[in-house]
């Protein structure tokens, strides 16, 4: 009755979940107690420690990454529910790129968008998701769709304006 | 604690009515899982729903109405023209819900589902008269929404049981509505108090209140009034407000939360009014 392969199972759900996903292209299989979250999976099982964390309660955004074409929270989302799903981290961004950071890191880094740097790979996702779906976004657009991504170092002028850099970049590619 | 993955809807209620006190259905996580983290739930088994193959699909769109699935998110509901078209009130209070990303898992039918008198899309719900289907190992049955909520936390859904749809009539031509909001911080924090206000063609008006009592309320009918009497515009808040029992707490003290339920009540009816004939019936701001 469930898909499982731990021989520990019982008729529902086992102490143990086996999840294959893809995380930044690349075919990934882990194997975790089903409470672990995608976050920290990501961070101990994966060694991707890129996506941070921080309040693990859904509100600061440090932890963004994107599923299957959407942002997620990684700390509200368990490993288990990934069975199958397509993750972007922040290290899948740039990985194609000479320098090994997309235009949009590259505008981070212009803009002066990054200070103590803790909150930017959560920054940078939320940016990447809003610019997929809204590629000409207003400021308060921007602000809108970056709002669940606090920054302590309280830089968001600068996030915006590294966001409308982006924009325009890619508008004139 | 397990977690499961069932494939059909029979699979899931069977899952729930076997720990039934202990098992928690999972969609977006975005209560649960917050819960789980606090301990102020410890599931032993998740069922999350997701992957069931018979689910009511997220959004269906007919003649009489709309059939929102228990997978459908505040994403799906915002995006959706006809949603939009139909209920502003609601798309006005699924959008204040977290952020981009809280959105984009976050379902509607567990906002009401959970049972918090503070859940923003409740109240507009209630107010578009809405009901819910609830399945079990022992069949179906279905309740008004307003009927749905029994007290702080608990509603008709009993353990071992799930929502399985969220049915939203068709609103009378020529009506409009819209939602009002007050919170301490947007974002990270539930509403102070919450109005979601439908205003008829002939002016009859209705409204959900949230947070304004042990469980999201109706008010109204009220008869038509001349909106543009300071005077009846009163007497009619009043009576669309009669329900409430609001307390203090510490999102507010209990006078100022009955001045702003007010406020708020005021605003949501003039603007759900002035909606009925603008041709761009979702402009208008929301706190
Ligand atoms: C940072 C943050 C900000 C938030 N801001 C707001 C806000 O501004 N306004 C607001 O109203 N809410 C807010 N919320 C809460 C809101 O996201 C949830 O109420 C959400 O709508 C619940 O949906 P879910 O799919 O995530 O539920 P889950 O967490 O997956 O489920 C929660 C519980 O609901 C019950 N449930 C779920 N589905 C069903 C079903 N089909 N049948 C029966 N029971 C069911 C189960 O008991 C389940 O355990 C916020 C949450 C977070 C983390
Ligand atoms: S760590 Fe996930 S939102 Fe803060
Ligand atoms: S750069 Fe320090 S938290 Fe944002």
């Amino acid at each position: 009755m469930i898909p499982t392969e731990d021989q520990s199972a019982d008729e529902v759900g086992a102490d143990l979940v086996v999840v294959t996903c893809s995380v930044n292209g690349e075919s990934a299989r882990v194997s975790v107690p089903p409470h672990r979250t995608l976050m920290d999976a990501l961070r101990n099982e994966l060694g991707l420690t890129g996506t941070k964390t921080c309040c693990a309660e859904g509100e600061c955004g440090a932890c963004t990454v994107i599923v299957d074409g959407a942002t997620v929270n990684s700390c509200l989302m368990l490993a288990a529910e990934a069975e199958g799903c397509d993750i972007l981290t922040v290290e899948g961004l740039g990985a194609g790129e000479p320098g090994g950071l997309c235009d949009l890191q590259e505008s981070f880094l212009e803009a002066g968008a990054v200070q103590c740097g803790f909150c930017i790979p959560g920054q940078v996702m939320a940016a990447e998701y809003l610019l997929r779906t809204n590629p000409d976004p207003s400021v308060d657009e921007i602000r809108e769709g970056m709002s669940g991504n606090l920054c302590r170092c309280a830089g968001y002028q600068r996030i915006v304006a590294a966001v409308e850099l982006t924009a325009r970049k890619r508008a004139t590619r | 604690m397990r977690y499961y993955r069932p494939a059909t809807t029979a699979q899931a209620v069977a899952a729930l009515a076997s720990q039934p006190h202990t098992s928690r259905i999972l969609v977006g996580g975005t209560d649960l899982l917050v819960a789980v983290r606090h301990r102020s739930a410890q599931p032993t088994l998740v069922v999350d729903i997701k992957g069931v193959r018979d689910l009511t699909a997220p959004i269906s769109v007919d003649e009489q109405g709309i059939t929102f699935g228990p997978t459908a998110t505040m994403g799906d509901v915002i995006a959706h023209p006809t949603v939009r078209e139909w209920f502003p009130a609601l798309v006005e209070a699924a959008g204040l819900v977290g952020s981009v990303a809280i959105r984009n898992r976050a379902s509607l039918i567990a906002n009401s589902a959970n049972g918090s008198p503070a859940a923003d899309t409740s109240p507009p719900l209630v107010s578009f008269n809405a009901s819910v289907t609830i399945t079990s190992v022992s069949g179906e049955r279905t309740s008004l929404l307003r009927e749905f909520f029994l007290a702080p936390r608990r509603t008709l859904c009993e353990p071992g049981e799930m929502v399985t749809s969220l049915r939203v009539p068709r609103p009378s031509p020529g009506s409009s509505s819209a939602f009002e909001r007050m919170t301490r911080r947007r974002g990270v924090d539930l509403a102070t108090c919450s109005v979601g206000a439908v205003v008829d063609a002939d002016g009859a008006m209705t409204v959900g209140l949230g947070a304004l009592g042990p469980t999201t309320l109706l008010g109204g009918p009220v008869a038509p009034i001349d909106l543009t009497s300071q005077e009846q515009l009163e007497r009619a808040v009043d009576a669309l407000l009669a329900p409430a029992t609001p307390i203090g707490d510490i999102r507010a003290g209990k006078a100022y939360r009955t001045a702003m339920a007010r406020v708020l009540a005021r605003r949501a009816v003039l603007r759900a009014a002035a909606r009925r004939t603008d041709p761009d019936r979702l402009t208008g701001r929301s706190s």
